[in-house]
């Protein structure tokens, strides 16, 4: 059972260093930071094209106090894939000694290199059953590229790929739901989170390095500069994301679903849209019933979650 | 003890494959490769590889697991053809940036559309300037003898840059040949350990591979990155001439060639083409005819000063690509070898000939035709166009 106090936390090495060029109040080096301070065992890698790796890995500087690797925007997992089968090829042949035995595997990516021109890699890697941690920054849009649409990017939402005008009022379609995807695969571990609630999301890192196999962790990662936010109060604005149960806190465990959090009060969506410049156009009165339509999506998947997870607690009995 | 067996090229690929017993190899199946593949799994199966067999979900991955496995400091493998190799192009620039001597092995095969699984060299030719070091062999047996001798070029320091060994889809693939295997220890000992550089899994020297790079840097790590593979022209000549002491098979030279020493006129071809042109220009030469034979085995880097050498005595060269000039004027072998002659002095006139796209066959009567073609261009200079061998409209 994962159980760490700030003293402990504060003493963890430092992997990512102080200087790289994520923007003030960008959600990605929290989320990096919470899941690292989990283990101390020796980390390698492989990070997806994006903000994270543009930021953190600028020629002939980096930011990694650890073995990291950026090759492509699509292929991280399949990229990890390969350390890990090397890993294990050299280890199988006793050529690793000590530390080095003891090697966790991280692929990292954004929501587009995760939901989309990553899925079939990390799909792939996932189902093959190569031991590493796959961690998405679902900041619901191609941020690095200027804040296109991106399989994850919510209903309604403004990006510079559905924009709003006479004709059209911002994305079309609801969001993918990877998280779901990712459990049809029936690895050991899977689980949503988010950096505001951090101590959900540094239990889920220390079960997803522990398990016997692929785990991965979708992380919601506010992104001020596009989601158009107050760069202060990212955390807060995270946290209603959860708590209107848009974003829901579970993890599913060898199949069984289990929610690691309820609000104590299920708040409306508008508390989520409300405060983000992307959605600025939805709270005009012609505009509700798009949040009506967002309102009830978001409620029909909460409805399932819970479902699921009295579906799959019958079956650990 | 070395044993000659009656093997095709995929398989005569595979137990190289076995022998050299690389720590990862990651491959995705397609036709005409997929056997490779298939063998190799056998392999991994019965134990007779310590490899770690990744099978992948498709050749983009294919080749990003080769990036991932051999950053990670062990040798890497892979084998693919055609749309295979097309889809991991993305990932193939950035194996060669990456500096990692990765060897793929390609079974040449056109591109779709239209879908044919035959062969010609449209895949490998699409990508040559993907910073691979390209190899082209002509059968079973220098596929088998340039598997082993590439993983000796890619690793070398000065060079440190993948290799792909090219061999043609079903002519060499499925092809059942004699070819000479050596000795397992042989191969072993002729290989060395593989001595890791920038590894992933030194983790107390951490590394950083893929940082994003400004206009301030990047042309010199580009430029740079051209000292690895035109290395690769000597290391390849070196490691061929080791290779020849221990099996008596001649590769001192990055080329084939037959009767240039005299001819006034020549053909210039890659891949197992050659065999068939080689019984044809034997023939005719014992006719009188002055005519010669040259194949480029090297085609990345393209040894352009032997090839000039060879070429700039002679009156008309005749080349024949096997790839599809999209738009361009001549195919790629032509470009390369018009390039190569035009700041030499006196040079011969060149013609290109298109042959052998999706395995249309090429008889001894077109190399026939197209010396004759060349010997009567020596009275009347032909117009410089494409032309096409066996095309049927
Ligand atoms: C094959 C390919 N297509 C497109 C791009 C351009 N591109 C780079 S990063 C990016 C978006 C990244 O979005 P995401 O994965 O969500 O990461 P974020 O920057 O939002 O954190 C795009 C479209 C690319 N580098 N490679
Ligand atoms: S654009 Fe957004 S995701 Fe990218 S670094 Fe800035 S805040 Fe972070
Ligand atoms: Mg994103």
């Amino acid at each position: 059972m994962f159980n760490a106090n700030l003293k402990k936390l504060s003493q963890c090495p430092t992997r990512l260093e102080a200087g790289h060029r994520l923007c003030p109040g960008c959600g990605i080096s929290v989320i990096m930071r919470q899941i690292m301070s989990v283990t101390d065992n020796p980390l390698v890698i492989s990070n997806a094209t994006g903000c994270f790796e543009i930021c953190t890995g600028a020629y002939p500087y980096t930011a990694w106090n650890v073995p990291w690797i950026h090759s492509l925007f699509g292929n991280a997992a399949s990229v990890i894939a390969g350390v890990e089968a090397m890993h294990k090829s050299l280890e199988k042949q006793g050529k690793l000694s000590g530390d080095q035995k003891k090697t966790l595997f991280m692929a990292v990516g954004g929501d587009g290199g995760t939901y989309d021109i990553g899925l079939q890699a990390l799909s792939g890697a996932a189902e093959r059953g190569h031991k590493f941690v796959y961690v998405c920054f679902d900041n619901e849009g191609y941020m690095n590229t200027g804040y296109q649409r991106s399989g994850a990017t919510p209903y309604g939402a403004f990006t510079t790929t559905s924009q709003v005008g006479e004709a059209h009022t911002g994305k079309e379609q609801f969001r993918k739901d990877l998280t779901m995807i990712m459990a049809a695969h029936n690895i050991p571990y899977v689980a949503q989170s988010s950096p505001s609630n951090h101590f959900d999301l540094m239990k889920k890192a220390d079960k997803a390095f522990k398990a016997d196999g692929p785990a991965f962790i979708n992380c919601l990662s506010v992104c001020p500069t596009s989601w158009k936010t107050d760069t202060q109060t990212g955390l807060k604005i995270t946290q209603t994301a959860v708590d209107t149960c848009f974003w829901p806190l579970y993890e599913v465990e060898n199949g069984v679903f289990k929610i690691t959090y309820m609000p104590k009060e299920k708040l409306p969506i508008i508390a989520w849209l409300e405060n983000q410049g992307r959605f600025k156009h939805l709270l005009k009165p012609e505009n509700q019933h798009i949040i009506d339509a967002l309102q009830k999506e978001v409620d029909t998947r909460w409805q399932k979650l819970i479902k699921l997870e009295e579906a799959t607690a019958e079956d650990d009995k | 003890m070395s044993k000659k067996l009656f093997l095709n090229g995929a398989d005569a690929v595979a137990e190289a494959m076995r022998q050299i017993n690389p720590d990862v190899v990651a491959a995705y199946p397609i036709t005409p490769t997929t056997h490779i593949v298939e063998k190799f799994s056998k392999f991994v199966a019965d134990g007779k590889v310590k490899t770690e067999f990744v099978t992948v979900e498709s050749e983009h991955s294919a080749m990003s697991a080769c990036i991932g496995a051999s950053a990670s400091g062990g040798r890497v493998m892979t084998a693919t053809a055609s749309q295979g190799l097309i889809y991991m192009a993305e990932a193939l620039f950035c194996a060669s940036g990456f500096r990692l001597p990765i060897v793929l092995i390609n079974g040449n095969r056109a591109l779709s559309s239209p879908l044919s699984i035959h062969t010609d060299h449209s895949d490998s030719m699409a990508i040559r300037d993907s910073g691979f070091v390209q190899v082209y062999a002509k059968n079973a047996q220098e596929a088998y003898d340039l598997t082993i001798q590439a993983i000796r070029i890619a690793e070398h320091k000065d060079v440190r840059t993948p290799v792909m060994v090219c061999i043609e889809g079903f002519q060499n693939t499925h092809t059942l040949d004699s070819v000479v295997v050596e000795d397992d220890e042989v191969v072993k000992k002729f290989l060395g350990e593989f001595e890791p550089v920038d590894s992933l899994l030194d983790i107390d020297n951490p590394v950083t591979y893929g940082a994003a790079v400004k206009p301030d840097f990047f042309f010199e790590i580009k430029r740079q990155q051209l000292e690895g593979i035109n290395c690769a022209y000597d290391v390849m000549k070196s490691v061929g001439e080791e290779f020849e002491k221990i099996t008596g098979r001649d590769y001192s030279k990055v080329y084939e060639e037959y009767g240039l020493e005299d001819a006034d006129v020549a053909i210039v071809l890659m891949s197992s083409s050659y065999s068939t042109a080689l019984g044809v220009t034997e023939n005719m030469r014992e006719s009188g005819k002055k005519i010669g034979l040259l194949r480029p085995k090297l085609f990345r880097p393209f040894p352009d000063t032997e090839i000039v050498e060879k070429l700039k005595g002679l009156k008309a060269v005749a080349v024949l690509d096997r790839s599809m000039p999209q738009g361009a004027k001549y195919g790629p072998l032509c470009t390369e070898i018009v390039t190569a002659l035009f700041n030499v002095g006196k040079r011969p006139k060149v013609y290109n000939f298109i042959h052998g796209i999706g395995s249309r066959e090429t008889y001894p009567s077109h190399y026939d035709e197209v010396f004759e073609f060349l010997l009567s261009s020596l009275d009347e200079v032909k117009e410089d166009k494409l032309r096409f061998l066996n095309l049927n409209e």
